[in-house]
């Protein structure tokens, strides 16, 4: 009886000080682990230079430009706090849109704007049927006179 | 001590009768409910109102990835508690629910692959979810194939233990690892801290699923557990003495 415990002491000490461990090295790779920057983190200088990483965050709403050439695009990218324009030459995903989320790889060229070598859509976790959609967003622009210019609801 | 007496159950001769009765009512179970829940999934929820029909991937990807941990850490109890008590089934189980887990780990992986393509505009991304999910593909694989490269099934056990063990400690990380890190995988629709962020009938196909899931795992690992109780009691004289075998 003595040894089982023993036994389950020693397997117990031995999975905690893994944990702490891995939880040593996930720390200590942090900024490796992050799959992208948000735009306040690019605007704080908390990107790597010279070398390309990704940015995430919200399509900004009306901020989409199309080239002539047509696969060109700008657009900005937002946190709701900082912008940062994006350039990008090639197809986007089919769930880009504006006002969605967006991953791009890519780097800051020297007037601060994102040059993007490939752009992905990030997906949230709402899943609901397109009338569900269709009310919401009635729902919103029926409250939002509402909304008293200094920002407090009436 | 009232009450069951556990130790009963734990002896490979009851449990391989016991688990004998189930895997039928098990896998009707998982055979009807799996029919159930496609049928809500492909014909009854409604399409999403921004991914379309790609969405229904959901229901079988959730579930998969669900049971890709649950599994684990089953696998994991199992390994631990054959290690500290030395119970002769508690390994046997550990080693029958590693290729089910295995199975739907690549499964989840998979299935997310051929969403990611048209959602995202990627089959793959090393984003922390992904990563964490590939890994835990390989704790599988290692655990079944370290416990296949040792002949006496007692070492095989106390080895292999040790990875299920120490592997377990990667199941937070992937649960938790689309709030601790900035990922391109989206957080969690359902937890225990909010409301569903989906649909009623979207949730109800993905629970019928998760049922069917659990069923057929259950019932899979019984039949599995069966195969290895008989392999190692062979010389045993209850297995010697059953039907299948005298005949």
């Amino acid at each position: 009886m003595k040894l089982r415990y023993k036994r389950l002491g020693l397997i117990l000490g031995a999975v905690a000080l893994v944990a702490v461990a891995i939880g040593l090295v996930l720390n200590a790779f942090q900024s490796n682990i992050v799959f992208f920057y948000t735009p306040t983190q690019i605007v704080n200088g908390e990107v790597p230079k010279e070398t390309s990483f990704r940015i995430g965050g919200m399509v900004l709403e009306g901020s989409l430009k199309r080239q002539d050439d047509g696969l060109t695009v700008q657009f900005a990218v937002t946190d709701t706090v900082n912008v940062v324009p994006v350039t990008y030459t090639g197809i986007l995903p089919d769930l880009f849109k504006e006002g969605k989320g967006v991953v791009a790889q890519g780097a800051l060229d020297s007037q601060g704007r994102f040059v993007a070598s490939n752009v992905l859509a990030k997906h949230d976790e709402n899943y609901m049927p397109p009338e569900a959609a269709e009310a919401l967003k009635r729902a919103k622009v029926t409250q939002s006179p509402a909304v008293q210019p200094d920002g407090s609801n009436s | 001590m009232t009450g069951i007496n556990w130790f009963k159950y734990a002896a490979p001769q009851t449990f391989f009768h016991l688990s004998g009765k189930w895997i039928p009512v098990l896998g009707w179970i998982a055979f009807f409910l799996a029919i159930a829940g496609l049928y809500i999934g492909f014909f009854i929820a409604p399409t999403d109102f921004q991914q379309g029909e790609a969405y229904r991937i959901i229901f079988i990807h959730v579930p998969a990835a669900w049971m890709s941990m649950v599994i684990y850490l089953a696998m994991a109890f199992w390994a631990a508690i054959g290690l500290v008590f030395n119970t002769r089934l508690s390994a046997m189980m550990a080693l029958a629910l590693a290729p089910t887990g295995a199975l739907f780990t690549a499964l989840a992986l998979i299935t997310g692959s051929f969403w990611g393509k048209p959602t995202w505009g990627t089959w793959w991304v090393w984003d922390a979810r992904l990563t964490s999910e590939l890994i835990l593909l390989f704790l599988y694989v290692g655990f079944i194939a370290l416990h296949a490269s040792i002949d006496n099934p007692q070492r095989a056990d106390r080895a292999a233990a040790i990875i299920a063990i120490v592997g377990a400690l990667n199941v937070p990380i992937i649960y938790f690892s689309v709030q601790w890190w900035n990922t391109l995988h989206q957080g969690a629709s359902i937890n225990v801290a909010s409301a569903p962020k989906m649909a009623v009938t979207m949730l109800i196909g993905m629970l019928v699923m998760t049922l069917a899931s659990w069923a057929y795992s259950v019932a899979v690992a019984l039949f599995r557990v069966r195969c290895i109780i008989l392999e190692r009691e062979r010389h045993a004289a209850w297995v010697n003495d059953l039907k299948e075998v005298k005949s």
